[in-house]
């Protein structure tokens, strides 16, 4: 509770409640702005994203909880929201700011008198006004304040208004609302006289409900749950229809005007974007302009930091002394942190895309023309999100599942999402596809960009197929649906996208760039050290040779003795019939922590001099002949097999780390590997033995 | 008649939820009997179907908007 004598030391700490698409994010960020943070809710990988603003000398901490139609959860995201609220005392809640879309009060009240009915202090931020407006549709402000018992604050959370209003208004919620919109029943009472010390009768109903149908609780006690209230859905759909006969007279004297019903722009915009044929165009026009800025336009930031590294790394090597450290520095640091930075301007372009296309509303428009596609393959509509964004990569589109109700769906969603091509075969691609298509430089279309598109739509395709594989393996428990709601397009705003920008940014840095970097030092060492003895003896050989590639020859039977070419030479029986040598080999073993680490693999290999020069590492690449026979070693067959492995392998440890967190189980990042291992090896195998 | 036999533009009242698994969630979502529904648009091959719900629009499957008993207006 508020102590009004001692209000600056006190923080307040709010929640924000309500529907999915009613703003509450956009609000999230404006009261919070740069101040928030998102972390992992203890033992799940559910977000929870936390901030605070300053208003009047006060510290108020805001939780945004994940949106939701209704207590009853019909998602893992949903259950959060649900037992946040239930176990508010904990969380010491002082308020919880229900963000409402006006446009359409009857749906998102229904959430309100449930929340009203925990006892929590609430207040409505009423957002959408102007599309109410727009609607020529006028409602009642006061009343519905008076029939609700409750402060209502009318904001606009795009563009501000009535933000310090709201602000002031929170801290004058204080009070539970009065008023109670439904009372249990009687056989609920009797379960829930069983749940004593709770404030009200409805949150003991929803502590008694949830506990039954999600906590671990013994079988007697579900037994004597069900012998004194049958447990099934019939109760929930019963308390929805007597909540909606409290709320639709509500609307209905609220409702002041209401014009004769015409088009709205949003269905103006759906008669283009879902018509039958345009729509799919479309949709594949704007995944088609997605591939090439991708390709294109990430290009020039892309050169601009190679060149960078490249310029440092010259700085550096010729000031320092030649020692282990500046060597560390040099060939293991240097080249690791270039390695992270140039995914930045793919990663950056892509999830700009995506969070336009997700703002803007369009992105449940692609669910929606597609779900009967995917449904065939054992998947949802809504699994489209998590495909594309596995373009740019697997890890946040795995915990993307998340909104997919069905367990299933999601599960198989997230076996097959890594399926897809990831940014971090990009540059391996960009390489391989170098090497194919050497001549081409200044062709119309780019040559090497259609082949990347073209394993992009592969991996689609082989993802659906496993999809279908795994729909008919696994049992289903719980049947799919798809109830899901188009919002209104709107323009998107920039700040929700810079922030998720940032956000997504800083998560790849240093999530997955540690691991790049780790992976790359880790490297160097292997390539560069090995036994003494070894070592040793190539300096003898090569004590009285003067000849110009001196150098060279040294570097290359280093790393043939290096710890690295004796791991590579190790696996070499098992992947001579892919056509790789223990190079590549080596290269092999290093992806495993990342798919883009085999560059700077090969790189190191051939000993090129600046491992972030692109060209240099094709050029270099198609020069390279097997010593024994003199054939080529890039031939077309090998970088074909090349390409096909890379594209299906599970070669991402961080990708496994998120599959076993979000299913909680070590089986499915196990299943995960061997089937996409298995099949990658086996079509190779068939790839390469076709070419060759 | 139910909700997928509406044709696009057709205005109707829904009678009826069925009970099934999903009638809870179609609830939540404002379908509930003696509101307005009117068909929208349809996804390619005639399925999900998008339906109007009091000013905001709701994408069901086909087969769940055979759970939607409606009357025409």
């Amino acid at each position: 509770m508020l102590n009004l004598n001692n209000l600056a030391e006190i923080p307040i700490h709010i929640v924000l409640v309500g529907n999915p698409n009613t703003g509450k994010t956009t609000l999230f960020n404006t009261l919070t702005g740069q101040n928030q943070k998102v972390s992992n809710l203890p033992g799940t990988t559910i977000e929870e994203k936390k901030g605070f603003f300053d208003y009047d000398d006060i510290r108020i901490n805001v939780t945004d909880l994940p949106g939701t139609y209704s207590l009853y959860p019909n998602g893992e995201d949903e259950q959060i929201t649900t037992q946040f609220l239930l176990n508010h005392k904990n969380h010491a809640i002082d308020a919880i700011v229900f963000v409402a879309d006006a446009s359409n009060l009857e749906r998102n009240l229904l959430l309100y008198t449930q929340i009203a009915d925990l006892g929590i202090p609430t207040l409505i931020a009423l957002n959408m006004l102007d599309v109410l407006e727009q609607k020529h549709i006028d409602i009642d402000l006061e009343k519905l304040s008076v029939e609700l018992q409750t402060i209502i604050a009318p904001i606009n959370a795009r563009n501000g208004t009535g933000i310090k209003q709201l602000k002031n208004k929170i801290l004058k919620t204080k009070v539970a609302v009065q008023r109670n919109f439904f009372m249990p029943t009687a056989e609920q009472n009797n379960l829930i006289n069983l749940q004593p010390n709770v404030e009200t009768a409805y949150t003991r109903w929803q502590i008694v409900y949830n506990s039954y149908k999600f906590a671990k609780i013994k079988d007697d006690i579900r037994q004597q749950f069900n012998e004194i209230l049958p447990f099934s859905d019939k109760i929930i759909a019963e308390e929805t229809s007597k909540r909606f006969a409290v709320i639709h007279p509500i609307v209905e004297q609220i409702t002041l005007k209401k014009t004769v019903k015409e088009k709205t722009i949003t269905q103006k915009i759906d008669a283009v974007l879902l018509h039958p044929v345009w729509g799919f165009l479309i949709f594949f026009t704007t995944l088609f302009i997605i591939f090439q800025s991708i390709f294109r336009l990430a290009e020039f930031p892309k050169s601009w930091i190679e060149n960078s590294f490249a310029w440092v790394t010259v700085l550096f090597k010729s000031n320092l002394p030649d020692n282990t450290f500046s060597q560390l520095l040099c060939d293991g640091i240097l080249p690791g942190l270039a390695g992270v930075m140039v995914f930045l301007p793919q990663i950056i372009i892509l999830f700009f895309i995506l969070a336009l296309l997700e703002d803007s509303g369009y992105m449940t428009r692609v669910s929606f023309i597609t779900d009967r596609l995917m449904r065939k393959f054992g998947l949802n509509g809504k699994s489209i999100i998590p495909l594309i964004g596995s373009m740019a990569c697997a890890i946040p589109s795995i915990m993307a599942t998340r909104n997919i109700e069905n367990k299933k769906d999601r599960l198989i969603t997230i076996l097959v999402t890594p399926l897809m091509s990831c940014s971090a075969r990009l540059p391996v691609y960009t390489l391989l596809a170098g090497l194919l298509f050497i001549e081409n430089t200044h062709a119309l279309i780019d040559l090497r960009g259609l082949l990347i598109l073209g394993m992009y739509i592969i991996g689609f395709i082989v993802a659906l197929l496993f999809a279908f594989i795994f729909k008919l393996i696994l049992k289903q428990k719980q049947r799919s649906f798809f109830v899901l709601e188009l919002p209104d397009y709107r323009l998107p705003k920039w700040k929700n996208i810079s922030i998720t920008l940032k956000l997504k940014t800083k998560d790849f840095v240093f999530n997955a760039g540690k691991i790049i970097l780790i992976v790359s030092v880790i490297l160097w060492f292997l390539a560069s050290h090995g036994p003494t003895e070894k070592f040793a003896a190539i300096n003898q050989k090569y004590a009285s040779y003067t000849q110009p590639d001196r150098e060279a020859k040294i570097q290359s039977e280093r790393l043939e003795a290096s710890y690295a070419g004796i791991l590579g030479k190790s696996i070499e029986p098992a992947i001579e019939p892919l056509g790789y040598d223990w190079k590549i080999g080596i290269a092999l073993i290093t992806s495993f922590a990342a798919r883009e680490v085999f560059v700077g693999t090969v790189a190191t290999i051939y000993s090129v001099g600046n491992s972030d020069d692109e060209s240099a590492i094709t050029s270099t690449l198609a020069k390279q002949t097997n010593g024994e026979t003199g054939k080529k070693t890039y031939t077309m067959a090998v970088v074909l097999s090349l390409l096909v492995f890379y594209a299906f392998a599970m070669q991402c440890i961080s990708t496994m780390a998120v599959t076993y967190r979000e299913t909680k189980s070590i089986k499915w990042p196990i299943v995960q590997f061997l089937y996409m291992s298995g099949f990658a090896y086996l079509l190779s195998l068939i790839v390469y033995q076709t070419f060759k | 008649m139910t909700a997928a036999d509406l044709k696009k533009g057709e205005r109707a009242i829904i009678t009826e939820v069925i009970y099934c698994d999903l009638q809870c969630k179609l609830l939540e979502m404002g379908c509930y009997c003696g509101k307005d529904i009117e068909m929208l648009f349809k996804a390619p091959f005639g399925d999900p179907i998008a339906f109007d719900i009091d000013g905001y629009t709701l994408g069901l499957r086909k087969e769940e908007a055979l759970k939607l008993i409606v009357e025409l207006k």
